[in-house]
């Protein structure tokens, strides 16, 4: 029997405000533990919540960048749950009447376009981090993380692949990024996935048992649960067993996932409207502020970069899939204005280098400018492509501009015909046979010639030259 | 009675309250009583009143992003039952 895979991911991305959500306490990561709290923060009674502004600015940029509905009237519910994270015994949230809802965004997997629906977008506050005791029955609770603000991203079941997931996931974290509203930081947990995914055979309308999956927390984790978890409910569904509804916990290290037991019975949140806080009223003159504020986003990027600088689809798609490269990208090309030539640099010596992460290259010690310069040091004639990478690389190493490392290691290009003919006539004269094989018809010795002389110029030669004149010198 | 024996266990669990069976009985006397009284607000004829979730009529109560100092960590430790100094201790949860 062929399985459909039907996915719906719940994305947390923590937003970028200084201070906390309800309080002034700073959201900063990594204080020491319970530095960052107050009353409000550690559930005292008698205190009352106000909202930041900027969280609730920040999440009307998401909703028009991912084409939702804003509700001009929404308001925060109570989740009720008893957690040694929360002190309160509940978590301020959004149930009814979220802050948008009714969106989507565009994906591209394997050439194929795609759009999956954004159910909702809400705002909540975080709750504390729980760190366990290997050797004691203890756990320790840090509530600096309680009250961060959070921003959940509900999508539509619309996913139908591991591949999709991975692709969804990357869309919203560039269009996050781009507006500068989440620093993306996965490891960190400012930027957090569950997914629900069940199987159905394919024709079937209605949806299999779900689980739920957690605890991955970055893109290839993601996606490596999702492919681990269609395997394990196909082999189920398979033995004509059923799928268990439950939360399971991937386990990165062996690759596994693990029932989460004990939190399952208690699925009874009591949501309430929050009596401690006022409804928000959303204006159509602010959603145009805001409207007017947004960036170019990941992609309108992409389409400029087709259609005005006349880039492939593919290197389009790279340069825009992160607000880091995109930027460096546009950075170079004032320094540099061929599009293309610089894409291929950016896309392979520049990739290969930081290893494909966006975040590292801002920390990069080759700035745009100079890798605009060392581009047109090539145009130029001033040193060969193939010096040119390990130019490259020494800037990448040392942080200095490709002149001063040509300068300072005689890297200059050797252009000089008469310069060079003599060499050339050397390298002849030493390889009598390789010669009249040439003369022969042996025209692949020609890499042999050429090779020569790199070696005697330590690779300075001009190659075009230095091809020219072997041809000319062993046909005469 | 307005609240069955199951439901007022369920009702009590999710408050954390563990009840002894001789507290069941008159735990639900007492919880009838109240849901008895709040169902004659049902009696009121609201078909032409908009859903209020808020008595006061004011909206839009935003503070600035601004941070301000927060606790130190004695003193948001100090109400805790059990700390170490840095952290709250409690009986394990995983």
């Amino acid at each position: 029997m062929e399985f459909e895979t039907v996915i719906g991911l719940e994305v947390h991305a923590q937003l970028k405000t200084k201070s906390k959500i309800f309080c002034g306490c700073s959201t900063a990561f990594g204080a020491p533990p319970n530095t960052n709290t107050c009353e409000l923060c550690l559930g005292m009674p008698g205190v009352l919540p106000v909202l930041n502004k900027k969280v609730v600015e920040y999440s009307m940029k998401m909703a028009l960048a991912t084409n939702c509905r804003i509700n001009k009237m929404n308001r925060f519910a109570r989740k009720n749950y008893f957690y040694p994270d929360l002190p309160k015994g509940y978590q301020i949230s959004q149930f009814e009447l979220p802050i948008a809802e009714h969106g989507w965004v565009d994906i591209n997997v394997e050439e194929q376009h795609k759009r999956i629906g954004i159910t909702r977008i809400h705002m909540e506050e975080d709750a504390g981090k729980l760190i366990h005791d290997e050797h004691e029955p203890y756990s320790y609770v840090d509530l600096n993380r309680t009250g961060v603000p959070l921003m959940e991203i509900v999508s539509e079941p619309d996913i139908r692949s591991p591949e999709e997931a991975s692709a969804y996931l990357k869309k919203l974290h560039a269009t996050l990024r781009y507006l500068d509203i989440c620093d993306g930081n996965m490891e960190e947990g400012s930027f957090r996935c569950d997914a629900n995914i069940s199987l159905r055979p394919i024709g079937q309308e209605e949806f299999g048992t779900r689980t739920e999956l957690k605890n991955m927390n970055s893109f290839r984790n993601v996606q490596r649960a999702l492919e681990y978890e269609v395997r394990r409910q196909r082999d189920i569904l398979l033995d004509g067993g059923e799928v268990v509804q439950e939360t399971l916990l991937w386990d990165a290290n062996k690759n596994i996932t693990n029932s989460m037991r004990g939190k399952e019975e208690a699925h009874d949140y009591r949501y309430f409207p929050d009596p401690d806080l006022i409804p928000i009223v959303i204006y159509d003159d602010w959603i145009e502020d805001m409207r007017n504020t947004l960036p170019e986003l990941p992609d309108q990027k992409r389409v400029r970069f087709e259609e005005e600088l006349g880039l492939p689809g593919y290197d389009a798609e790279v340069l825009t899939a992160s607000r880091e490269f995109a930027d460096y990208f546009e950075e170079a090309l004032k320094h540099y204005p061929q599009a293309k030539k610089l894409s291929n640099w950016m896309m392979t010596e520049l990739m290969r280098e930081i290893k494909g992460e966006p975040s590292a290259v801002q920390s990069c010690l080759v700035t745009p400018e100079n890798l605009g310069a060392l581009l047109t040091m090539i145009d130029k004639g001033t040193i060969s492509g193939k010096i040119a990478k390990t130019v490259f690389t020494e800037m990448m190493e040392t942080g200095k501009d490709a002149d001063t490392i040509v300068k300072d290691k005689g890297l200059v290009q050797m252009s000089d015909e008469g310069e060079l003919l003599d060499i050339v006539k050397e390298i002849i004269a030493a390889n009598p046979e390789q010669a009249a094989d040439f003369k022969g018809g042996k025209t692949k010795l020609m890499g042999f010639f050429v090779g020569q002389l790199m070696q005697k110029t330590k690779g300075k030669a001009n190659p075009k030259l230095a091809n020219e004149l072997f041809s000319k010198e062993l046909n005469k | 009675m307005k609240i069955t024996r199951e439901e007022l266990i369920h009702v009590a669990n999710l408050a954390n309250l563990k009840l002894s069976p001789e507290e069941i009985g008159p735990m639900r006397d007492q919880l009838d009583k109240i849901l008895s009284y709040v169902d004659k607000l049902n009696e009121l004829d609201t078909k032409n009143i908009a859903p209020t979730t808020h008595a006061i009529s004011i909206q839009n109560a935003f503070r600035e992003d601004v941070v301000r100092e927060s606790l130190d960590q004695k003193d948001a430790l100090s109400n805790g039952p059990q700390q170490n100094g840095e952290a709250f201790v409690v009986p394990s949860v995983i």
